[in-house]
């Protein structure tokens, strides 16, 4: 598919890392001189702009973590005034504080940008219309990809996620041809249409889906292209580095990095020393130009690799491959991040409940279920079953708030979860992607 | 006087799954405990068993120092005629006295069917039934 930007998606890799360095360079000084947080992280890691000589240098620059964005909340380390800010986001962290995301006009339009690159990179274009099944709001799935959709000149039909029936109608009716949204909610909507009697393979006109938002794999990469008629395209992305941001192209060999908007290290998890191309290890992304909330060497937990090759599409940024697991025990539950500690310090505010509990994900059909096993604290014990009912909706009412995410609670008997073990016993996931 | 009427129920929380009755009645067998009567009332995987049995305190620390969630609760046992009206004639002595029953489970013992009850007034309820010629159990049932 020929590309968005010719310039920048062919630019040759020695001037790609010519760019990247100048980048990294005045983002590094523009820190250095006016963000107070980077600037003390630097001054803590002996570190100073002058140091930075080459590309390589930047392993010489801090981390940043998730936490540091929690620690700045809402907005201590970021870049612009607020009157230069066009758009919040905001997601759920790890213990209840949630992360903000500031975005500059310019922010914006560089993940527009990204991501009409990614687009036209599978054949998105003029003609085509794109239904959006991302969640809208807070959540950047939903306009991260309304942007970038229309950025390409396609139509975009904002349906976000639910009334799974309408939008089975409206795919038919409007002519859709692709799709954003989790892989598991396409094949929950490919079930919904048959129940209807439509097949989205024989009676719409969809071709092209760009799935993300939680992990996946080859095996239903290749499900849902045969069963749907349609090719599925990985697409990748955290609120930190904007939202839903690089795509694979029409290769389906890993996911492009635009060079010029990000620059990409692989890291060990324990050490923090660069890998090279081809070794597993945490993704960890330097957003180049990014202005409001600037991400320098951001830990993103993710586990992948380097792609080694030069892409057959011509495109000379690096590729990353599939995510392969987490460094932390984060799940995700129906395309949204699920801390266990966002759940513990939930449940510290509910006494008729212990502390200790048990999360169980299941994918029942296409969607992903989540269960909290609860014990019910000895004051709270009554022997009337409707107000044991009342704690179990409790709990589920305010998990659901902290969470974002649905789940069902189960009381238990005390003693009978974990205590010790650690975190593998408390989160038991059994689905299979 | 009404309270010497109130016994003391054992409810014990337990998960919808086999052999949780087989684990808390083999506790109360090893204590040497009898039940007396007993129910279970289940609900969205998980139940509750309720009991009446000769040494409730026992029973209770028993089946605690298990690791099971145990309380008490106040109930009332009626003994009933066992033939035809039995339960009618104690349902409404207690419906016109606009006392409620939140729950009832009933056992046919040797000399008569009893009803246990657990009721939102307890010593209304007491005091309805003996007025109307009831027959209720001892709050000590061993003795």
């Amino acid at each position: 598919m020929a590309p968005w930007n010719p310039r920048a998606e062919e630019m040759p890799p020695d001037e790609l890392r010519r760019l990247q360095f100048k980048l990294v360079k005045s983002l590094v000084y523009r820190l250095y001189s006016f963000n107070d947080f980077y600037r003390r992280r630097m001054k803590e890691q002996q570190v100073h702009p002058d140091d930075i000589r080459t590309l390589e240098d930047v392993a010489k620059l801090p981390f940043m973590y998730k936490r540091d964005l929690r620690d700045g909340y809402p907005d201590k380390i970021f870049s612009a005034g607020r009157d230069e800010l066009v758009r919040y986001h905001v997601s759920s962290g790890t213990t209840g504080k949630p992360t903000v995301v500031g975005y500059t006009e310019h922010d914006i339009e560089n993940w527009s940008e990204s991501l009409a690159r990614g687009f036209s990179s599978c054949g998105l274009g003029r003609g085509d219309v794109m239904q959006v099944s991302y969640g809208y709001g807070l959540f950047t799935g939903g306009l991260g990809a309304h942007y970038g959709a229309e950025r390409v000149g396609a139509t975009v039909l904002p349906t976000s996620v639910g009334n799974t029936e309408r939008q089975v109608e409206l795919m038919q009716d409007l002519h859709v041809t692709a799709i954003a949204c989790t892989p598991s909610y396409l094949l929950h909507m490919g079930e919904v249409a048959e129940k209807m009697g439509v097949s989205i393979k024989n009676d719409t006109e969809l071709r092209i889906g760009f799935l993300g938002a939680e992990p996946w794999s080859e095996q239903m990469r290749t499900r849902i292209e045969e069963w749907l008629g349609i090719r599925a395209y990985d697409i990748y992305g955290t609120s930190e580095l904007s939202g839903p941001m690089f795509t694979e192209c029409a290769e389906q060999q890993g996911i492009h990095i635009w060079g010029d908007l990000a620059l990409v290290e692989i890291v060990d998890p324990a050490t923090g020393e660069v890998l090279e191309p081809g070794e597993q290890g945490e993704l960890t992304i330097t957003m180049l130009q990014k202005e409001a909330l600037p991400m320098v060497r951001y830990r993103i937990g993710d586990l992948t690799a380097l792609e080694e090759d030069a892409c057959a599409c011509g495109r000379t940024h690096p590729r990353i491959g599939r995510i392969r697991g987490r460094v932390d025990d984060m799940l995700i539950v129906r395309g949204i991040n699920v801390f266990p500690s966002q759940v513990e310090h939930a449940l510290l505010e509910i006494p008729e409940v212990g502390r200790h509990f048990q999360i169980v994900v299941d994918r029942k059909g296409a969607l992903d279920s989540m269960l909290v096993r609860v014990e019910v604290s000895e004051e709270a014990f009554s022997d009337k079953i409707t107000e044991l009912m009342v704690i179990k909706r409790k709990v589920e009412h305010r998990l659901r708030g902290s969470l974002n995410v649905s789940v069902d609670a189960e009381l238990v008997e005390p003693g009978s979860l974990p205590r010790f073990e650690g975190k593998s016993k408390k989160v038991v996931d059994r689905r299979s992607l | 006087m009404e309270k010497s009427y109130i016994v003391k129920q054992i409810s014990i929380f337990s998960e919808n799954r086999p052999g949780r009755l087989a684990a808390i009645a083999g506790a109360l067998r090893d204590a040497k405990i009898n039940i007396f009567a007993f129910s279970i009332a289940e609900a969205d995987g998980f139940g509750v068993v309720r009991a009446l049995v000769d040494r409730p305190e026992d029973a209770h620390r028993t089946l605690t120092d298990l690791g099971f969630r145990v309380s008490f609760t106040d109930v009332i046992g009626v003994k009933m005629r066992d033939e035809p009206g039995g339960l009618s004639d104690i349902a409404s002595v207690l419906g016109d006295a606009g006392i409620n029953i939140e729950y009832a489970y009933a056992y046919s013992g040797k000399d008569a069917a009893v009803l246990i009850l657990r009721v939102d007034q307890i010593e209304d309820a007491v005091r309805q039934l003996l007025g109307h010629g009831g027959e209720l159990l001892k709050t000590s049932l061993s003795q």
